[in-house]
């Protein structure tokens, strides 16, 4: 909402200066976006008339005016303006005038000067040359009335500003002039001034007939029909000032009134042309595809619940939002069927949107416009219009319907005081109710308060509480501490907190990043091999429009993004949610998935510059899970089909792990080798609480075993098969070394086995430990066949 | 026997000569050998009367241990000086650069996150999470946001079909929450923060379509509006370690909260908005079957990303998903 601030405080009586105001409309909860001067601070700017022009003697483009500046002598000033000429009345800058630039350059000193030889005492104005407009083509034009001599900025009312106003929707009151004065009243006590409006009395008994078939959607309707109007006159200055000042153009002098109503009032308005209307006046609902050209020629095809004005051969309006083109009014206008109306909120909501349509009238309509003040627009207008084009003025027909309730609303000062935590008297209550304008009454401190009919949001005991902390001022409630009852949070020992894995991957170099929910579609079709990804119906752009599954995406854009910039190494990590559509629910996970390129360590003299591999990230996915996971050999579309597992927990999928595969590496121009993982965060939350258990006072002894066994077997197959057996006395297996080559034969690998023996209850011999390892032995040979590596 | 004395000069010589232990070995041989000059002096006594032979023992023995220790001397000053001279062999420059590690990282809204998280627990605030993905009843409806109410238009809302959108705001999870909590027969006071993911419609030097805030709630049968800026305020002076910052509310309007305010933090000298706030709606409560008469609740949502920027003087908001790491590093 954006107004002159005079036109406010032509409704106000306040004392508030600009900066003053702007800031108490904002802490009432009116928000002043921005507050700008209609005009530079230039001075000793005068209206002037120009009675003379003569060619100036040495330039061809310049002219010496003789100027009449409202002083016993003429001025002489040379002047370059094309429209200079003689009668012309403009702007005239007196010599000791100072005009300021509006973009910050230096502005002008107007001094007696020569130009070319000849005197001049001024300067003639442009209105870009008061800062009024941006640019300007020639001398500013004033009207024929403007008086002689007088001040520029008393004479355009330049001494003002220009509020903009950023308005909550619950206040559809305040989206007219006389709805924020009257707020202005209730925050700051002043008294207001608004216009009396008296009803005009109709010259000739003609009226249009109107029928509200949908009274429940529009209580109120007042239409007057006016003959003769002079639909070219001149609309006044200060009207089209006031528009201007609003962000309206000028269009016409009955458009202008309507819109001028708009503003003051709260209330839209629309006029007809009353010659290009046939038969009675319907408000009702459209039939289906009934179709209607609009004001601002789109041609729409209307449905069953839109609310149209129609006459006899149909729709002529889209009810509160536009009017129709074939209807409306033009220069050639003489008779206007005028209409003031109140539609309910219900049947404009949404209306305009769904037509990629926001109007004035529909912004109004669907917040609420008072329906006390439906028949007072009419009259208003309709005196405006009489005074402005003329015309003979007819009878107002009005259908009322149901309107609606003001229901009392309670207010029990006992509640305020506790909801605000502050405290209140019953005076002060009182006293800001009624600055209010609300009718109250209150028995035993509860207040019961009838809601004005322009506060829509007034309905309940917390909109009051609201109200009159408003008024009160927020910033007089003071920050108080609570004071609640202490107790601590469970905390379970089994449960790892987040931060922990963010935290366990910071310390093994990783960085973490935050990329897009929304990705490539290819990113999920060809990097995840999913086809059907959730889709957005809106997406802010086409590579951005649809929901991730896994998040290796926004880490490989990550890698080449930097990579780009002279970066040589990345370890990043992401923990987020990806989504899925499973039957007709959305499932989300958390996922914690990370990605390493370059060299295993930072370049530095103390140890070679080997790069990551598949084992250094499996450290990390470890350190993160721990080491009781399996890893089962698996394909992947994003990884290389050689260096890929899942990863498995009880015998559970929980992730990924591998590397890049190498046409993923060309298409994304990568070096080196990257390798990635990705696993479920909350398959990897949980752990046990630790249990005691004896430690034995018997120690345990360490034999070596090497053995030769097929390549193919995989490592982990043997441990967990050692592991299964539970040979007597055998504590742990481990491997500490693996062998391939010279004096191993071919497709055949060397294991080292370190085994932990142990005897719980005497000291282990050396008898029963060759047994165990015997034992150990004979197991491999049956399993693998392997045999000992001599 | 005088002539013994003379030894323990020589020794002590011959000794001092010596460099190396092993040249002090030799000497040593000399003296106290087999056939050094002392063994033999010893073997001497053999040939003394029974009463000489004390005196002439005695004689020889104190210039026996003086021999001694001239020598344990002499090989200690001798293992001294090897040990400096290895000690000198071993010397490292110590300013050359440690072992290099990888530098991790966490990203600084992570940080902001963790930092909110930590404050609002040190007060009793549990998490709370909901999904991103949000059915319209969440997101708008039982946050008295009815379809087709204005305030919908203040959300740029992006959807996946109908009656299904990515949240808009941290606010449904409040709703969520309350409905758990009382399905469990958890009763108030209720205190959540719940962090995450947003979206809106919305793309340019200042806006992101995903970024992240954190709601809070508290529902207690006694708490204010009052104790709302209370705990705001006491938030953000923790959170930015000044006890000199300040909040102002500004009336503003969420369907879901009255009173409703927007905050301002003091900064700078003037007012930096920072979120918005309020008192629970009546028909926020209705939905989760809370009785509005007995329990009071206060709701705030602040962004992280603008925390984020005031705590480190990020002035960017682009950054944060860029992802560049000469950016992120810089938060170790």
């Amino acid at each position: 909402m954006q107004f002159s601030e005079n036109w406010l405080r032509s409704l106000v009586n306040t004392d508030l200066d600009s900066q003053a105001l702007s800031h108490a409309l904002t802490m009432a909860g009116l928000e002043v976006e921005d507050m700008q001067p209609v005009a530079t601070t230039f001075t000793k700017v005068v209206v002037a008339k120009i009675l003379s022009v003569e060619k100036h003697p040495d330039a061809d483009r310049l002219q010496v005016c003789k100027v009449d500046v409202g002083q016993t002598q003429a001025l002489q000033i040379v002047c370059g303006a094309a429209n200079a000429r003689a009668g012309l009345i403009a702007p005239c800058a007196m010599v000791g005038a100072y005009l300021p630039s509006s973009d910050g350059s230096p502005g002008i000193s107007i001094k007696q000067a020569k130009v070319r030889g000849v005197e001049s005492f001024g300067m003639m104005c442009s209105s870009d040359e008061l800062g009024l407009t941006a640019a300007a083509t020639g001398l500013l034009e004033l009207e024929s009335d403007a008086v002689i001599g007088q001040d520029i900025r008393e004479y355009l009312d330049l001494n003002d500003h220009v509020l903009t106003l950023k308005l909550t929707p619950n206040r559809s009151d305040c989206l007219s002039l006389i709805g924020i004065a009257r707020d202005v009243a209730a925050i700051t006590g002043a008294a207001t001034n608004f216009e009396k409006i008296t009803s005009i009395p109709s010259a000739i008994q003609q009226e249009k007939k109107v029928l509200v078939t949908v009274q429940a959607s529009c209580p109120r309707y007042c239409g007057r029909l006016l003959t003769g109007v002079n639909a070219k006159s001149a609309t006044p200055a200060w009207m089209v000032r006031r528009l201007e000042r609003s962000g309206i153009r000028s269009i016409s002098a009955i458009v202008d009134i309507t819109n001028y109503i708009l503003l003051a009032l709260g209330q839209p308005m629309h006029a007809f042309d009353a010659a290009k209307l046939n038969g009675d006046v319907n408000v009702r609902f459209a039939n289906d595809k009934e179709s209607l050209e609009l004001l601002n020629d789109q041609s729409i095809e209307l449905k069953t619940d839109d609310l149209v004005i129609a006459d006899a051969q149909g729709a002529i309006a889209l009810a509160g939002i536009m009017g129709g083109k074939l209807t409306s009014v033009t220069d050639d206008t003489t008779d206007i069927f005028l209409e003031s109306a109140f539609f309910t909120p219900a049947v404009i909501a949404g209306k305009a949107r769904r037509l990629g349509l926001s109007t004035d009238s529909s912004y109004r309509f669907e917040r609420g416009v008072d329906f006390g003040n439906t028949r007072h627009a009419i009259e208003y207008a309709t005196a405006l219009i009489q005074q402005i084009c003329g015309g003979v003025v007819g009878t107002v027909t009005e259908v009322i319907g149901t309107l609606p309730l003001r229901k009392p609303v309670k207010l029990r000062l006992q509640r305020l005081v506790a909801v605000l935590g502050i405290s209140f008297e019953h005076d002060e209550v009182a006293k800001l109710l009624t600055q209010l304008g609300f009718n109250f009454v209150s028995v035993d401190n509860v207040f019961t308060v009838i809601p004005p009919s322009y506060r829509f949001d007034i309905e309940i005991e917390e909109d009051l509480i609201e109200e009159i902390a408003r008024l009160h001022g927020y910033d007089h409630i003071p920050a108080t501490p609570p004071v609640a009852t202490l107790s601590m949070l469970p905390t379970s020992e089994a449960k790892i907190p987040q931060h922990k894995l963010r935290e366990t991957l910071v310390a093994a170099g990783y960085q973490e990043i935050v990329t897009y929910s929304f990705v490539d579609e290819s990113w999920e079709r060809d990097l995840l091999g999913n086809a059907n990804p959730i889709k957005l119906k809106n997406p802010i752009a086409s590579n951005l429009s649809v929901m991730r599954t896994g998040l290796w995406g926004g880490l490989l854009d990550t890698l080449t993004y930097n990579l780009n910039r002279k970066q040589e190494r990345a370890f990043l990590f992401e923990i987020g949610a990806v989504y899925q559509q499973l039957n007709n629910t959305f499932v989300e996970n958390t996922r914690i998935s990370g990605l390493a390129y370059g060299s295993a360590k930072p370049e530095q003299w103390a140890a070679d510059s080997a790069d990551i591999d598949f084992f250094d990230v499996k450290t990390h996915v470890e350190a993160l899970v721990g080491t009781t996971i399996a890893y089962e050999k698996a394909e992947h579309p994003a990884l290389h089909p050689g260096q890929s597992a899942r990863v498995l927990l009880d015998g559970k999928q929980i992730g990924w792990l591998g590397k890049l595969h190498p046409k993923w590496q060309q298409h994304y121009s990568l070096t080196k080798s990257t390798f990635l993982f990705e696993l479920d965060e909350s398959a990897i939350l949980n752990k046990s609480v630790p249990v005691y258990q004896d430690v034995s006072k018997l120690l345990p002894i360490r034999r070596d075993m090497a053995i030769v066994l097929d390549e193919n077997i995989a490592i982990d197959t043997v441990l967990s098969t050692i592991k299964k057996a539970n040979i007597p006395l055998i504590l742990e297996v481990g491997l500490f070394d693996f062998y391939q080559g010279k004096g191993i034969a071919e497709n055949k690998k060397s294991l080292a086995l370190s085994v932990l023996m142990h005897d719980t209850q005497k000291t282990l011999v050396d008898i029963d430990a060759d047994k165990a390892m015997a034992n150990l032995l004979q197991l491999l040979q049956n399993e693998f066949d392997a045999v000992l590596r001599n | 026997m005088a002539d013994l004395q003379h030894l323990i000069a020589e020794a002590q010589v011959a000794f001092a000569n010596s460099t190396s232990m092993n040249d002090l070995e030799i000497a040593k041989a000399k003296y106290l050998g087999k056939s050094g000059s002392l063994t033999d002096a010893l073997k001497g006594l053999g040939k003394l009367s029974n009463e000489e032979r004390p005196a002439a023992g005695a004689a020889i023995n104190v210039v026996k241990q003086a021999v001694e220790a001239a020598l344990t001397a002499r090989r200690e000053a001798i293992l001294n000086a090897e040990q400096i001279k290895q000690l000198a062999q071993e010397s490292i420059d110590v300013t050359l650069p440690a072992r290099a590690q990888s530098q991790g990282g966490l990203h600084p809204v992570t940080m902001t996150l963790k930092r909110i998280e930590e404050l609002f627990h040190s007060i009793g605030f549990e998490v709370a999470t909901g999904p991103e993905i949000e059915t319209d009843f969440y997101n708008f409806t039982a946050l008295n946001i009815p379809e087709d109410h204005p305030a919908r238009a203040m959300h740029d809302t992006f959807y996946i079909d109908e009656a299904t959108v990515l949240r808009t705001h941290t606010s449904p999870v409040q709703i969520r929450y309350m409905e758990n909590a009382l399905k469990t027969n958890k009763i108030p006071p209720l205190k959540i923060i719940a962090p995450g993911r947003v979206y809106r419609v919305d793309s340019d030097a200042t806006h992101s379509p995903m970024f992240h805030q954190v709601e809070g709630l508290w529902v207690d049968e006694d708490i204010s509006f009052a104790n709302l800026k209370g705990v705001v305020q006491d938030f953000l002076q923790k959170f930015f370690e000044r006890d000199d910052l300040t909040v102002r509310f500004r009336p503003s309007f969420f369907p879901f909260t009255e009173p409703s305010a927007e905050m301002d933090m003091s900064w700078n000298g003037g007012w930096l908005e920072i979120g918005g706030c309020g008192m629970v709606h009546p028909e926020v409560f209705k939905h989760v079957n809370l009785d509005s008469e007995k329990y009071r609740g206060f709701a705030f949502g602040l962004g992280v990303e603008r925390l984020t920027m005031l705590r480190y003087g990020v002035n960017d908001l682009r950054h944060f998903f860029n992802n560049d790491l000469r950016f992120l590093n810089q938060f170790k």
